[in-house]
């Protein structure tokens, strides 16, 4: 079953791929049960049943001192950071690295300055941030903005860079100034990569907004775990950081099914 | 002053570093030739190609066509590639459409979209692929991409269709029929067309002219110390312009003939003097320095 000749077929692939999980599961179980036996006030490894209660009580009730769903509003909270902090740094990645990978002026203009920012460990400049933003919601969207924007610029221009110089000298011959090269040409073809290029900068900047939400917010998914670890209470943090972990999956094949819904053209993965 | 060439090259040289890729080339192209230009694998053909399409620019001489100088791309001349000709992320209607759509401005476009659909469409109709405009690049066959690239080129009609070992990545077959098409469409349309390749037999077979590009030859500067040397155009003469049919690929005379022209261009062994050069073709010219063919030197 796991030799190198082996094709798990369907029902089998679903076992296995289940069977991590279900260790995990077991593992866990176990191990909470022994010590809620030893002492049923453990808090340490709190029962399914508790994290239920957990659930219920900080996403279907309402917050007796704000009159909110808690977990409704940190979600909110937290998404609305992400996607902030997301799409301006695609946007502005986009658009630089575009005309970076075109213009070799501007490359070598830009370039350096791109490089020095992403080797700036982002968190180290967290305090920065705070001190001349404020700790309100600009400077958690500039952390996530700073963190990824680099790397999808730096993607982006050596994406195009690789374009071959074929498709441009024929985007000429046929006419094209360089600004119609740069958008109508060159740039719908970028689209596929910028997609997945930010699939993979999500994982980032979620840490980014984590952190940032640790050290200073009123709401939100990451300040609510740093919150409620005073107290030991793993019953809201694990089903926290289940939720999280879901809405990152969601994000992904959300991007992953935009991406194959859209540039139908681009489903072979070959160039022409 | 009139000087003989559509295309015209003067004393080109191209050198990459060190190394001298094109040595002092002349070239006049009259309009309405099927100019082949063949060499040896590392001859420079695609170097001579990029200084006449204005990818690179030449160390000295002149490139001019129609009595102007050549600069960047532009719509005076067409290009076909080997690979990507094609726009991945548009559909071959729109492939053949873009010429159109980048020279005209946006009300104009929409004014005249029916028009230039139209014609997009008799443009693939003539090249037999109407029933796949919808179709993304990637879905047709190679034979039928590099169609698509041919129309996308001839829709702005430019003065000069180059192309670059057009059929080399096609199986021996489809490059039979690219061939044929190729000779039937350029009966048609009556356009110049400057195509290289390394192929000997489709050179000749599709050219009127044929033009033989090498380094393997030699002049009077002497071979001491090693003289930087790059390829000069060794060979340049009509093709009898058989009929539209592959047979002649068999005829004992085309034999002969590609077994010339291998001698001539592609033997290091066989190595002629630039003043033995076969330069039979009636628009051929050319210019020697004094050092190339000194006076004294005999002959």
């Amino acid at each position: 079953m796991f030799g190198i000749h082996a094709r798990p077929a369907g029902g089998l692939r679903w076992v296995l791929a289940a069977l991590p999980f279900v260790i995990l599961v077991l593992v866990y179980t176990f191990a909470s049960d022994v010590r809620h036996r030893a002492n049923p006030s453990d808090k340490i490894l709190p029962t399914a049943g508790q994290m239920v209660d957990a659930v219920d009580r900080m996403a279907f009730t309402r917050d007796t001192r704000s009159g909110n769903y808690v977990m409704l509003a940190d979600t909110v909270a937290s998404v609305r950071r992400l996607a902030l902090g997301v799409v301006l740094a695609a946007s502005v990645g986009l658009l630089l690295g575009l005309n970076m990978g075109l213009f070799p002026g501007l490359y070598a203009t830009a370039n350096p300055f791109v490089t020095f920012v992403s080797m700036i460990p982002p968190l180290s400049i967290l305090p920065i941030l705070f001190i001349t933003l404020g700790v309100d919601e600009l400077a958690k969207v500039a952390l996530i903005f700073i963190g990824i924007t680099p790397v999808i610029t730096r993607d982006v221009a050596a994406y195009v860079a690789r374009i071959p110089r074929e498709q441009i000298t024929k985007a000429l011959t046929l006419g094209a100034s360089p600004l119609a090269l740069t958008y109508r040409v060159i740039l719908p073809q970028v689209w596929p990569r910028l997609i997945e290029n930010v699939r993979l900068s999500l994982g980032a900047a979620w840490l980014f907004l984590i952190a940032a939400e640790a050290i200073a917010a009123n709401e939100g998914l990451g300040y609510r775990i740093f919150l409620v670890r005073r107290y030991l209470a793993m019953d809201v943090i694990l089903p926290y950081v289940l939720w999280i972990t879901a809405l990152g999956f969601a994000f992904d094949w959300a991007l992953r099914t935009l991406s194959r819904k859209a540039f139908r053209w681009n489903v072979a993965g070959e160039k022409t | 002053m009139s000087t003989p060439g559509f295309l015209r090259i003067e004393d080109l040289y191209k050198s990459y570093g060190p190394k001298r890729v094109l040595d002092n080339v002349d070239l006049a192209v009259e309009r309405g030739e099927l100019c082949t230009l063949v060499g040896p694998s590392g001859c420079g053909k695609t170097t001579l190609l990029r200084q006449i399409l204005g990818e690179e620019f030449p160390d000295a001489g002149t490139v001019h066509l129609e009595g102007r100088p050549l600069g960047h791309p532009d719509t005076r001349r067409g290009i076909v590639f080997q690979r990507y000709s094609l726009f991945a992320h548009l559909t071959v209607l729109d492939n053949v459409l873009l010429g159109r759509q980048l020279t005209t401005g946006a009300l104009e476009r929409w004014r005249r979209r029916r028009e230039f659909r139209d014609e997009a469409m008799r443009y693939l109709e003539r090249m037999r692929l109407a029933e796949h405009a919808a179709k993304y690049p990637h879905q047709l066959s190679g034979g039928m991409q590099q169609r698509v690239a041919i129309a996308q080129s001839l829709i702005l009609k430019p003065q000069i269709l180059m192309m670059d070992e057009p059929f080399g990545a096609l199986d021996p077959d489809t490059r039979e029929d690219m061939q044929l098409f190729l000779l039937e469409l350029w009966e048609q349309q009556k356009m110049t067309v400057f195509f290289v390749t390394h192929d000997l037999e489709e050179a000749v077979f599709l050219g009127t002219r044929i033009i033989v590009l090498s380094q393997y030859y030699q002049d009077d500067r002497g071979d001491t110390p090693t003289p930087n040397r790059g390829a000069k155009i060794v060979a340049d003469y009509q093709l009898p312009r058989a009929a539209l049919s592959t047979d002649v690929k068999r005829s004992p005379e085309f034999a002969e003939l590609v077994a010339r022209i291998r001698r001539e261009g592609f033997d290091p062994e066989y190595r002629r003097h630039v003043r033995e050069f076969n330069l039979s073709h009636p628009h051929s010219f050319r210019t020697l320095t004094e050092d190339e063919q000194r006076s004294g030197a005999g002959g």
